[in-house]
């Protein structure tokens, strides 16, 4: 075991006499707060029970689909399952993970005294709680929940009952906050960073956080834009999306896509930094290829908004649009794959342990590389035309969100919770949640692939009996996930009430002080266990370490 | 607190929440609103009105802590990033209309008058339809009202009446925006304030003339959100804009009213500033506008 257990930390109890005022007193602190990390831990919290409550969802689709027949929901209500899962698990459970993770450790990373806009941060998370009250109501209307798919494709999707108006301003305010959000992260890191944190000295999480935030104020007034025209073509006679009026159905997929390509990277970029800054430490070698990961996070991201119609091959596109959006998708396979070589570059010959952060991480490096190659089959247009719209993609998608996107959450946070409570997590319990989930996991989306394959579409209740027994295994797979998931909310309560009753110490990973930050020292690692309410009130003194370009 | 670098980190925050508040019982009342509850309406305008109290509550907190001297130079590039870059989400959020005006001019219309691969779209379901641009659609819809029934009939929107003045109202309301700019750099209050004093009157006639330019339209021409793709663009276009232009207008009369407080100082009036790029945002975004919706 390479933590670094403490025996007492010395300057610990020192630093809280300073003259700095604490948090306000009573559950008040947690709605007007404008400290970095409160509103860090509000997002934190926030996600983990989204996380929950998606997966609650989750698991009704999989229990319905254990078998053929309709077994236990409605199909209706089946299809308001997957639109919600998948509303609830990307704008209430992945982003704000990462919003929670940019908020506690940006600020921390770069030597600030706390993010650049406090008060529009406090607004940004209320903003985001009221999007998803107002989208959780609609569970509970007239017509149910939208069902037409998270990607709410017109005309289906202008059938939903009383939800619709509700759903689209859910949208409106999840957008507000993302783009609040996006704009305070991108202020704090061009703007409060300390002296001598040079750009390429930044720890790559929030390099790629900093990418993210670009993409997200880019895309998400596309995506309102979009909802706002079906709002007015089903409330103001509009007819933006109906071929009667001169409209085009069609141009609904295109604006929604040229949004939710580049939406897919904001949920994968912050997982790179994260790899990228949690694989090193536990490598003890400084990461392969730094500036190479800089660059090709700035590829992918400028690649993802001229790919966006390889959702629509099937749709009906001019022949030369086919062919540039299978070339040009295939093209971001490159910037992807050198990220990919460089961590296995880091890897190489390091010194490694296998703490559960680490195990996490490895796991990410080959499952997310499974989920880019399905993606790189299905760029090619004539193969896709067999694979839309089938559970390969779930399959695919689910490779590249769950144990990629999601594992890389796991791993920040069982790599930072020591950083956070001040205590040691239960490694023994936190592997045997990373084995159970590795493995289940693959139960789970595996056999995806070859039902897809065989032809089983997404998005129904009932299915052909040749599919049953895949379904059945990924159905098992699913349920073995979904209940390992308590595990990790054990530990997380569990090491905010003492944990194993070890103290961690200031860098608690043994390296995480050489190699957790970008061209510096990992300036989190300098800071007690757990960091004083406020931190770098002073901007600390900078140390660049050596790094090989 | 101030930290020894002097940057300000406000404490606690009440107007967010609240704004955040007011925000959410006004849309949660337009929707169900929408969905013809009898009580929607009025959610929605409490909620708005929570909304605008909590907003100006949370601006006066600001221009007062501005005024006294708590934000350094480093909080102010803060606050101008920000600016910038919720200008540019602006841009974007226009650009989408702009591309879905683009995509329908000169590829849906087109292909449902059997151009491309369009040839089937239109032998099996509208034989009749030409492409042509204006258009309400291969089924007229909207127009003129005939015998209580809508004719298909509309007239497109010229642009060398009142757009054109619009054009020039917009226009010369930027130079006078820049003239009270340099009033305030060169401590001249008078020509700040007249400045923007003129900003603020050629931003609402801006607004007069297209509200009477809209009166037309639904009135006389036929032109209104339900005639078909030409006045769908038309009004989202023109409509977000007008919004913008309000928003934008409000925004200079309250700098204004801080400029007659005697607020603002060479070195320090973000507040002006944000509100200046704000509305040469709103005047390029009309340019496109009378370029790509009235001329061509
Ligand atoms: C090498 C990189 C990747 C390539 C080439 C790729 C390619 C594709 C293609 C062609 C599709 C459309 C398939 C179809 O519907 O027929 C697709 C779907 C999808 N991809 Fe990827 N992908 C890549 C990486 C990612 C990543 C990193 C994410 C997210 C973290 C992601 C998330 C998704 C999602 C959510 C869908 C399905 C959307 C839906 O229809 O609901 N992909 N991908
Ligand atoms: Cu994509």
């Amino acid at each position: 075991m390479s933590a670094v257990v403490a025996e007492h930390d010395e300057h610990h109890e020192h630093e809280h006499d300073d003259h700095d005022h604490g948090p306000a007193k009573g559950w008040l602190r947690w709605i007007i707060t404008t400290n970095h990390k409160d509103i860090g831990t509000l997002y934190l919290w926030f996600a983990l029970v989204m996380f929950f409550v998606g997966g609650v969802m989750a698991l009704i689709i999989r229990a319905e689909l254990f078998q053929p027949g309709l077994s236990f929901v409605e199909p209706q209500f089946f299809n308001s399952m997957t639109t919600m899962h998948a509303l609830v698990m990307i704008f209430g459970g992945v982003m704000p993970a990462f919003v929670g993770l940019a908020n506690w450790m940006i600020p921390m990373m770069i030597g600030a005294p706390d993010m650049a806009l406090p008060r529009m941060n406090n607004m940004s998370f209320w903003m985001l709680v009221a999007g998803i009250v107002l989208l959780s109501s609609t569970l509970f209307m007239e017509g149910g929940a939208p069902a037409a798919g998270w990607t709410m494709y017109p005309p289906l999707v202008l059938q939903t009952g009383a939800a619709l108006p509700f759903a689209i301003f859910s949208v409106h305010l999840l957008g507000i906050s993302s783009i609040m959000g996006a704009i305070n992260i991108i202020a704090t890191i061009f703007n409060m960073r300390a002296p001598g944190m040079t750009l390429m000295r930044m720890p790559m999480f929030v390099w790629t956080w900093v990418i993210t935030a670009f993409l997200l104020i880019a895309v998400m007034p596309v995506f309102a834009g979009a909802v706002t025209m079906l709002l007015t073509d089903k409330f103001f006679e509009t007819s933006f999306f109906d071929a009667a009026g001169g409209g085009d159905p069609v141009l609904y997929q295109h604006i929604f896509w040229f949004f939710g390509h580049p939406e897919v990277y904001i949920l994968i970029l912050p997982t790179f930094g994260l790899a990228s800054t949690i694989i090193p430490v536990f490598a003890r070698k400084p990461l392969f290829g730094y500036s190479s990961m800089v660059y090709a996070t700035a590829a992918i991201a400028f690649l993802s908004f001229i790919v966006w119609a390889h959702h629509m091959f099937t749709v009906g596109m001019p022949l030369a649009g086919e062919l540039y959006f299978m070339y040009s998708t295939m093209i971001i396979a490159i910037p992807t794959a050198v990220k990919v070589f460089n961590w296995t570059a880091t890897m190489w010959k390091g010194a490694m342990t296998f703490e559960t952060p680490m195990l996490f991480s490895i796991s990410f490096v080959v499952l997310f590389t499974m989920g880019g190659f399905t993606g790189l089959m299905m760029a090619i247009a004539p193969s896709d035309l067999q694979y839309h719209d089938t559970y390969f993609i779930v399959a695919h998608f689910h490779y590249v969100l769950v144990p990629s996107a999601i594992f890389m959450i796991m791993a920040g946070g069982y790599y930072w919770l020591p950083k956070w409570t001040g205590n040691m997590y239960n490694e023994k319990i936190g592997q045997l949640h990373f084995w159970l989930s590795a493995i289940s996991v693959n139960i789970l989306f595996f056999p995806q692939h070859f039902l897809g394959l065989a032809g089983m579409p997404r998005r129904i209740p009932d299915y052909a009996v040749q599919f049953t027994d895949w379904n059945m295994i990924s159905s098992i797979g699913g349920f073995i996930f979904g209940f390992s998931q308590l595990l990790f909310l054990y530990i997380v309560v569990d090491t905010i009430r003492g944990g194993t009753g070890v103290k961690a110490t200031n860098e608690v990973w043994d390296g995480a002080l050489q190699y957790g930050g970008g061209g510096t020292q990992g300036l989190e690692w300098t800071l007690p266990s757990p960091p004083p309410y406020h931190t770098f009130t002073e901007p600390p003194v900078i140390v660049p370490t050596e790094y090989q370009h | 607190m101030s930290t020894s670098h002097g940057y300000y980190i406000p404490h606690k925050a009440t107007w967010p929440v609240m704004v955040t508040a007011g925000l959410f019982c006004m849309l949660a009342g337009f929707a169900s609103y929408l969905n013809g509850s009898s009580s929607g309406a009025t959610f929605m305008l409490v909620g708005f009105a929570i909304f605008i109290i909590m907003v100006a509550g949370w601006f006066t907190l600001q221009a007062s802590e501005s005024e006294s001297g708590t934000y350094n130079t480093q909080v102010g590039i803060s606050f101008r990033m920000g600016m910038m870059w919720f200008i540019f989400s602006e841009v974007m959020f226009f650009a989408v209309f702009f591309g879905t005006l683009w995509y329908t001019r000169n590829l849906s219309v087109p292909w449902l008058g059997g151009e491309g691969t369009g040839a089937a779209t239109k032998a099996l379901l509208w034989p009749d339809y030409e492409t042509a641009w204006p258009t309400n659609g291969p089924a007229h819809l909207g127009g003129k009202i005939v015998d209580g029934k809508t004719s298909g009939e509309f007239e497109p929107m010229g642009a060398f009446g009142l757009p054109l003045l619009n054009t020039l109202l917009l226009l010369s309301s930027g130079v006078t925006c820049t003239w009270a700019h340099h009033g305030l750099l060169a401590k001249n209050r008078d020509q700040l304030i007249k400045g923007l004093i003129a900003t603020v009157t050629l931003g609402f006639l801006f607004v007069l003339c297209q509200a009477t330019e809209y009166h037309e339209a639904y009135t006389d021409m036929g032109l209104t959100l339900g005639s078909g793709i030409y006045g769908s663009t038309f009004f989202m276009l023109t409509g977000f804009h007008g919004f913008h232009v309000c928003v934008g207008a409000i925004i200079l009369s309250v700098v204004l009213f801080r400029s007659w407080k005697g607020h603002f100082k060479p070195e320090n009036h973000f507040a002006f500033e944000a509100a200046a790029w704000y509305w040469h945002f709103v005047d390029v975004v009309w340019l496109g506008l009378f370029i790509f919706v009235y001329i061509m």
